[in-house]
């Protein structure tokens, strides 16, 4: 018998990636405990020596992606009919409160992106194999999601964003 | 050349993934471009904003379901369930269920070593996050920790065995919070003191040593409370460390 991972030392972030995904204490938990019960059942089916957080942020998001379909079946086509340029006159209804305003208001595809990309520095490549989507799909989507924060977050009365260089 | 920066430069940029020559060809053509400018600049403010709203998760005290998640031995489910009834049945003690297996039914202290060893693991490799509140607050942090678990705690002094207070943090138990000390030398090796309120009737105070994943753990009860020090420095040195705070806080609970 090979000797078994450990899992633990990627509780923390699997963690935060649920948290900034769901938006919700205890629904991120659930989806990491549930992350958790599956990777322990597969175990069998990860390559030792490939990257052991990519795969289980791969589980972790197909369980997502599986909620969200029980939970909202009609919602496959937002993406596209979010994807107007937006001009300034829905500024207004788009201005987020805060960032958790904002992330929640992204369509889940592209705040997957975002947060693997921005939050859990995966690279590109990394990122799309995680989503199972190509590495184009991945830009593509972080270019909108990016796009549609900074609208949100610049929208917003009492933002003020940090710049950095 | 400058006039091919396309999109996925820009987000490169941002990221950080460009290698040398590019990135200073992005750089130069923002200088020119200021709406791209700006636009990487709020990109790049989204992320720091991740981050700021984000990062905390990692320092928040790990729920043990989750942790105990971890180590869960996988067993076909049909019998999961019945493991889990058996080990209740073994233990009495429900939150004891989640993460057992029928062969490992045994007393509460073995959970509380290998607790003890996990928050261990969990922590001591941190170098942003190590601990809550650091030492500079050591004040804040006993009373803070005393607070939270209930009773007065102390943190036991190891600087005569070479060992720094680091800081502390809260964690979270099954029976309630548990506070972690964590202490380093000089060479950066790091051990762990896990406090929490002992198990009602329990009047034991023998020493008890476990081993979990490499990590040494001297374990014992005093009174109202459990310790256990773990670390990886060697079974001798944790034991040296573990009988200089056993006769510290003795001696601080004897005290008017």
């Amino acid at each position: 018998m090979r000797a078994r991972p450990d899992l633990i030392e990627h509780l923390p972030r699997l963690r935060r990636y649920a948290r900034a995904l769901t938006g919700d204490v205890s629904r991120a938990d659930d989806l990491v405990q549930d992350t958790l019960e599956r990777a322990l059942a597969k175990l069998d089916l990860w390559q030792p020596g490939s990257d052991l957080r990519a795969w289980l942020f791969t589980l972790m998001h197909n369980l997502f992606v599986n909620q969200i379909r029980v939970r909202r079946p009609h919602e496959t086509a937002m993406e596209d009919a979010l994807d107007e340029p937006v001009s300034g006159g829905q500024m207004d209804a788009l201005a987020a409160r805060d960032i958790h305003d904002a992330l929640a208001r992204l369509p889940e595809e592209q705040r997957a992106v975002l947060l693997l990309v921005g939050l859990e520095q995966f690279g590109y490549a990394e990122a799309a194999q995680v989503l199972g989507v190509p590495v184009g799909t991945v830009m593509s989507r972080l270019s909108r999601a990016r796009e549609r924060m900074r609208v949100m977050l610049a929208g917003g009365p009492a933002i003020k964003l940090k710049v950095v260089k | 050349m400058t006039d091919d920066v396309h999109e996925h430069d820009l987000h490169a940029y941002v990221d950080g993934t460009l290698p040398e020559p590019r990135r200073l060809e992005v750089e130069a053509w923002l200088a020119a471009h200021p709406a791209d400018a700006a636009r990487v600049q709020a990109w790049a403010a989204q992320n720091q904003s991740l981050h700021g709203a984000f990062d905390a998760v990692l320092n928040e005290p790990l729920p043990l379901a989750l942790v105990r998640a971890t180590r869960r031995p996988s067993i076909p489910a049909p019998f999961k369930t019945m493991a889990a009834m058996l080990a209740m049945l073994a233990t009495g003690l429900v939150g004891y269920a989640i993460g057992l297996n029928a062969e490992q039914a045994p007393a509460a202290p073995v959970y509380f070593a290998r607790d003890a060893a996990i928050a261990h693991t969990v922590f001591s490799p941190e170098s942003r996050h190590p601990v809550e509140v650091d030492a500079a607050h050591a004040d804040h942090l006993v009373a803070w920790l005393s607070k939270r678990v209930g009773t007065q705690l102390q943190a036991p002094d190891f600087r005569a065995q070479g060992f720094e207070l680091l800081g502390g943090r809260l964690l979270a138990g099954e029976t309630g919070p548990v506070a972690q000390f964590m202490y380093q030398d000089r060479i950066e090796r790091r051990v762990t003191l896990y406090v929490r309120r002992a198990v009602a009737g329990n009047r034991e105070t023998a020493f008890r040593h476990a081993t979990e994943n490499s990590v040494d753990v001297f374990y014992w009860i005093d009174g109202d409370f459990g310790y256990a020090l773990s670390g990886q420095i060697g079974r001798q040195a944790i034991r040296v460390l573990a009988d200089a705070a056993y006769a510290q806080l003795v001696t601080a609970s004897v005290k008017p």
